[in-house]
């Protein structure tokens, strides 16, 4: 096909992209959005294979029909609260492809006794190392968030010095690879110095910052194919890489923002434990937390008007959101009415409690943003925490010395009642204790979070 | 083609200027699937997978331009899917029966 009408298609396909993103601002044109983007890539697609010099039609369809086969098989049958992992590994594939593809790009000016002019031999570097970061950080997220590792921060002496060390001769080695271009060892110990170094720098990562982690992969994920968008002198590339890049950008500001730190805090000061140990004993000379059954409960349910449900990664952990929704649903078929408060860094990623109260069939004008919420709770007679625990620790208004001061918080200790659904009296990832426990209108229930509401659930039955 | 770097590189400030005004507007309320979304299209990557692996002659260069064919599909495939698979649960309040 004539390389112009090709450059035009992946314009196409470039206004696709964006206009589908536009499309998935609202939740009534979402789909259409994405379908329009899936229409994009159809295209560029389609373009690609017509372009002169594509000629090994049965090894691109091997690929592609493999690659679809395992995607589908992935998209399909993930549960939708291993969401987070699945984006990390989808982030990791992009980023390993555009490592290969820079790889297969210089190999391919070497055996055509070619040298990469301009800003190739760069991309082509960039490349390399975005890619590569992309790919090993995000396999580390996916062990951390499926709990084949610690999600706890690993730590060693020195950790930052050695980060800054392979930076800096990653670096060297893309500037290296910019006066040599086809110096093929510099390209090998960039792959290999820059997958370490993806290793190392997710490593001392807690597990609660991986939102930001996340956000952040997916920005790489980006860059990486704009890097390859200039290796290829592809301007359809350069731009849906770009899209992607500040999409990341955007989502990882978000998520340090409603942390109240910096990205850097977030990257290199390991915060978090693995929501076990030290617990005990920061709770003595805060009182006793009170502990109350599931029958107690539905006595002050059974009264109230009105409900706030506020929702964190152990609802996730317990798949309690089905339970959730049935007593919501219970709530309501009483005339009380119920509301979910979301605050943004719930859960392990971006919109995480979102998509798993949607898969309950939750209706989502009842998800509530926290700035929007935050002035009900103090009409609010019962607030219900189920499985969350720093987005919801009133020390972050008040304890200067705290590590979550100034992080905003949802109000939930200005509700009339505040039942609290924990497993144990375990502080949160930020490993401060809570005293939103020991409050006088606190009541805890303590247990797995799914039984504990499915046991509400009957004993509300029961009242009524 | 891209030629002149500095063509490319006004495309790609243009671009993340139209990417920041796009995404911004996405309520917190989609940002799963505006992630898993965005994830499928920086598989673009793909076109180039398909440049590489698609040459005459079977060398390193066209091994690894299948792989990455593969991962890249995988990409976007797995990334176009699921995010409607979530999108498709997203549902405004039924009407009261």
């Amino acid at each position: 096909m004539n390389a112009q009408l090709i450059q035009i298609a992946y314009l196409a396909a470039a206004s696709l992209f964006i206009l589908g993103l536009h499309n998935l601002g609202s939740p009534k044109t979402a789909i259409r959005g994405n379908t329009m983007a899936a229409v994009g890539m159809a295209i560029a697609i389609i373009a690609t294979l017509l372009t002169e010099g594509v000629v090994d039609y049965p090894v691109i369809l091997a690929g592609i029909v493999v690659g679809s086969g395992l995607g589908a098989v992935l998209a399909l049958r993930i549960h939708m609260t291993s969401m987070p992992q699945m984006v990390a590994l989808l982030n990791g594939f992009g980023g390993l492809a555009s490592v290969l593809v820079a790889g297969a790009e210089l190999l391919s000016y070497i055996r055509r006794d070619a040298v990469p002019e301009g800003t190739v031999p760069v991309a082509i570097g960039l490349g390399n190392l975005i890619g590569g970061v992309t790919f090993s950080g995000s396999a580390i997220a996916f062990l951390k968030l499926q709990e084949m590792m610690s999600g706890a921060p690993i730590t060693f002496p020195l950790q930052k010095l050695l980060n800054a060390v392979l930076a800096l001769v990653c670096a060297g080695l893309c500037v290296g690879l910019a006066m040599e271009p086809t110096n093929l060892l510099y390209f090998e110990i960039l792959a290999g110095l820059s997958l370490l170094l993806g290793i190392l720098l997710v490593i001392p990562i807690g597990g609660a910052d991986m939102p930001v982690v996340i956000s952040l992969l997916n920005s790489y994920s980006g860059l990486a194919a704009c890097a390859t968008g200039f290796v290829l002198g592809n301007s359809g590339l350069v731009i849906s890489g770009s899209l992607v890049g500040a999409s990341g950008i955007i989502l990882t500001k978000i998520m340090c923002d409603a942390m109240n730190r910096s990205l850097l805090n977030v990257l290199f000061a390991a915060v978090g434990t693995d929501g076990g140990g030290g617990g005990g004993a920061a709770a003595g000379d805060q009182g006793t937390a009170k502990g109350y059954t599931p029958e107690d409960a539905a006595v002050i349910f059974n009264n109230a008007r009105s409900v706030i449900i506020v929702p964190g990664y152990g609802m996730a952990v317990a798949q309690a959101q089905h339970a959730v929704r049935e007593l919501a649903d219970l709530l309501e078929k009483k005339g009380i009415t119920v509301k979910y408060a979301i605050h943004p860094v719930a859960g392990r990623m971006p919109g995480h409690m979102n998509v798993l109260l949607a898969e309950a069939d939750v209706p989502y004008e009842r998800l509530i943003e926290m700035d929007e919420i935050n002035p009900e709770f103090p009409q609010t007679d019962v607030a219900l925490v189920i499985g969350a625990n720093d987005v919801v620790n009133p020390q972050a208004r008040t304890e200067k010395g705290s590590p979550i001061y100034g992080m905003p918080i949802l109000d939930v200790d200005r509700a009339t009642h505040v039942f609290v659904l924990k497993r144990s009296m375990n502080p949160g990832f930020a490993g401060v204790q809570n005293p939103l426990f020991f409050n006088d209108n606190t009541m805890m229930i303590f247990g797995d979070a799914k039984g504990t509401v499915m046991k509400l659930v009957e004993a509300v039955k029961e009242l009524s | 083609m891209l030629d002149d770097p500095s063509v490319a590189l006004t495309i790609l400030v243009l671009a993340l200027f139209v990417g920041f005004e796009v995404i911004s507007k996405v309520p917190p309320l989609l940002h799963t699937p505006l992630m898993s979304g965005s994830n499928a299209i920086s598989g673009i990557t793909v076109v180039g997978a398909i440049l590489a692996a698609g040459a005459e002659e079977l060398t390193l260069s066209t091994v690894l331009g299948f792989v990455a064919v593969v991962v890249a599909t995988i990409n976007v495939v797995g990334g176009f899917l699921v995010t409607n698979r979530m999108l498709a649960m997203f549902k405004p309040r039924r009407k009261q029966s």
